[in-house]
């Protein structure tokens, strides 16, 4: 569905991503993991068309996708959600929404459609209730679910979700996880999720990309993760921290 | 009360309906687009001109004048924004500032050249309104009325339609609109034409009360400015109110002190107020 090949990224001589190659296939739910600052969310930036690819390809349903204006690649049915939310904080929650329902998908639904489309995606996230209300009703995990509800109301094909646990706590990641899981099964979205907090997303994902300093260190199962000794080193090496001191290895 | 002081105050109510048209465009602009239009008042110069030329010029009818230089200073502010504005969008807001404040002296001596600094005055007055023992401009007490209808429509159009909403979210975040599938050229290009709109509205209300000539501009441009600062920078209700009470404060000022002083007590006022509210009068 998504196939990147070479993705680089320079900001003047800082090189944010160098030469990522991954593909994402329809239906899967591709966990894209890496320590801050590895080029996770710059990805997203690209594929989305908030930056230009500065070398490599992006294809999208087999159309080159790399470097269109990001409104056009909204309506290829990409979508994006922040780290930290960005809602219109001006707005009330429903016309955060309802404005993505509108403009999201080309051609345009009428009025009242985009009014329903934006109605049911907030009580798919379950923020029906509070619609009319302003967004200082909602609290981090409010603006998580409101992220979700934006990017889903522009009728996304691939979503990617970053980071959509961050700043949650236990129950609510779990609640997260579950509506990403049912997000993919009941409306067929395919899934790429940057997220820091490995456990949660091990469980849902089906495969993960782990990234370092720019770089793909690894591409695999889940399962096969975990073992790779060099997404240990770089990424898990503080999670696994205690155990590592308590067993010392040769690598150290 | 004093009847004349009544009067004044009437007058200054009905002066601040075109303020409030072009503070309302200009602070929309500004609000919207992050971007400093200097010559903002110079496109109801060319607004007043093209009145001129259609009507005392072609010799079609005021109305008719009238509409076709709104649609003409409407593309105008389309075209300002993707000549001068669109490529320096990113730049920083100096050089945004040069280039509109460019425009400002190309589109003054533009005028210069075609029509020379000779007076211009289409020649329509309206007559005054003899109210008990008050004199009420009809141009004016025309002018507010107008104003109020446009502003009305601009609020319905930016509350209730899907461009308005957009345009209200591209105002406060616009890195992100392109993901909600808002192409942003769009709504820039809508933002700047609305601007010009009431821009050149208010070239047609202002045409009936003042001569025409290229520095006109000059006349409107500071105290348009004061008010979107009095009011605070792109707060669209906080410019409209604003631009009564400036137009009040010279009024008054007006009667009291002297007509003469009047510009420069509401300036005076302005200056007080910014050392205690810096950010405008309404800000928290």
């Amino acid at each position: 569905m998504l196939k990147i090949t070479g993705l680089s990224k320079h900001f003047g001589s800082f090189v944010a991503v160098n030469q990522v190659s991954f593909e994402v296939e329809q239906g899967e739910i591709l966990g894209l993991i890496g320590p801050n600052g590895s080029g996770k969310s710059t990805i997203f930036n690209v594929v989305a068309g908030l930056y230009k690819p500065t070398a490599g390809s992006i294809l999208f349903q087999g159309k080159e996708i790399g470097g269109l204006p990001a409104h056009q690649i909204c309506h290829l049915g990409i979508g994006r959600t922040f780290q930290i939310p960005r809602p219109f904080s001006k707005l009330s929650i429903l016309e955060n929404v309802v404005a993505a329902a509108f403009f999201g998908s080309s051609p345009r639904p009428g009025a009242k459609a985009a009014r329903d489309r934006a109605l049911e995606v907030l009580s798919l996230v379950g923020l029906d209730s509070v619609a009319d209300d302003s967004i200082d009703v909602l609290g981090a995990a409010g603006l998580k679910k409101l992220e979700l509800a934006k990017a889903l109301a522009t009728q996304p094909k691939l979503l990617l979700a970053d980071e959509p646990l961050g700043g949650l706590d236990a129950e609510e990641m779990v609640q997260a996880a579950d509506l990403l899981a049912r997000i993919r099964e009941e409306m067929g979205i395919t899934i790429v999720w940057v997220e820091h907090i490995m456990g949660v997303l091990m469980r849902v994902v089906d495969r993960v990309v782990v990234l370092d300093h720019g770089e793909k260190i690894f591409e695999g199962s889940p399962a096969a993760c975990v073992q790779d000794p060099q997404v240990t080193e770089c990424y898990l090496g503080h999670a696994h921290g205690a155990r590592r001191e308590a067993v010392p290895t040769a690598s150290h | 009360m004093d009847t004349f002081l009544l009067e004044a105050m009437i007058n200054g109510i009905l002066l601040g309906g075109v303020f409030a048209l072009l503070t309302i465009g200009l602070n929309l602009i500004f609000g919207v687009i992050d971007v400093v239009w200097i010559a903002y008042t110079e496109l109801v110069m060319v607004g007043m001109y093209a009145i001129y030329c259609l009507y005392s010029g072609l010799g079609l009818p005021l109305l008719v004048a009238c509409l076709i230089a709104v649609a003409f200073v409407t593309v105008l502010g389309a075209l300002v924004h993707f000549l001068i504005i669109a490529p320096i969008l990113d730049s920083p807001p100096i050089n945004q500032l040069l280039a509109t404040g460019g425009l400002l002296f190309f589109l003054q001596s533009f005028a210069t050249l075609l029509f020379t600094t000779d007076f211009r005055n289409i020649g329509v007055r309206l007559p005054s309104l003899q109210l008990g023992g008050m004199f009420i401009s009809t141009a004016r007490l025309l002018a507010f009325i107008v104003a109020l209808i446009a502003v009305t429509c601009l609020y319905l159009f930016l509350k209730y339609t899907y461009w308005g909403l957009a345009i209200r979210a591209i105002a406060q975040d616009r890195h992100i609109i392109g993901l909600m599938g808002i192409d942003q050229r769009w709504a820039y290009g809508i933002t700047s034409a609305i601007g010009g709109a009431l821009a050149g509205l208010a070239a047609c209300l202002l045409v009936l009360q003042y001569d025409i000539q290229p520095f006109i501009g000059n006349s409107f441009g500071p105290i348009v400015w004061m008010n979107c600062v009095f009011g605070g920078l792109g707060n669209l209700v906080g410019g409209f109110l604003s631009a009564f009470i400036v137009s009040e404060i010279i009024a008054i000022s007006g009667y009291y002190i002297s007509t003469d002083l009047s510009y420069a007590c509401a300036f005076a006022a302005f200056i007080v107020i910014m050392f205690f509210k810096p950010r405008g009068i309404f800000s928290k």
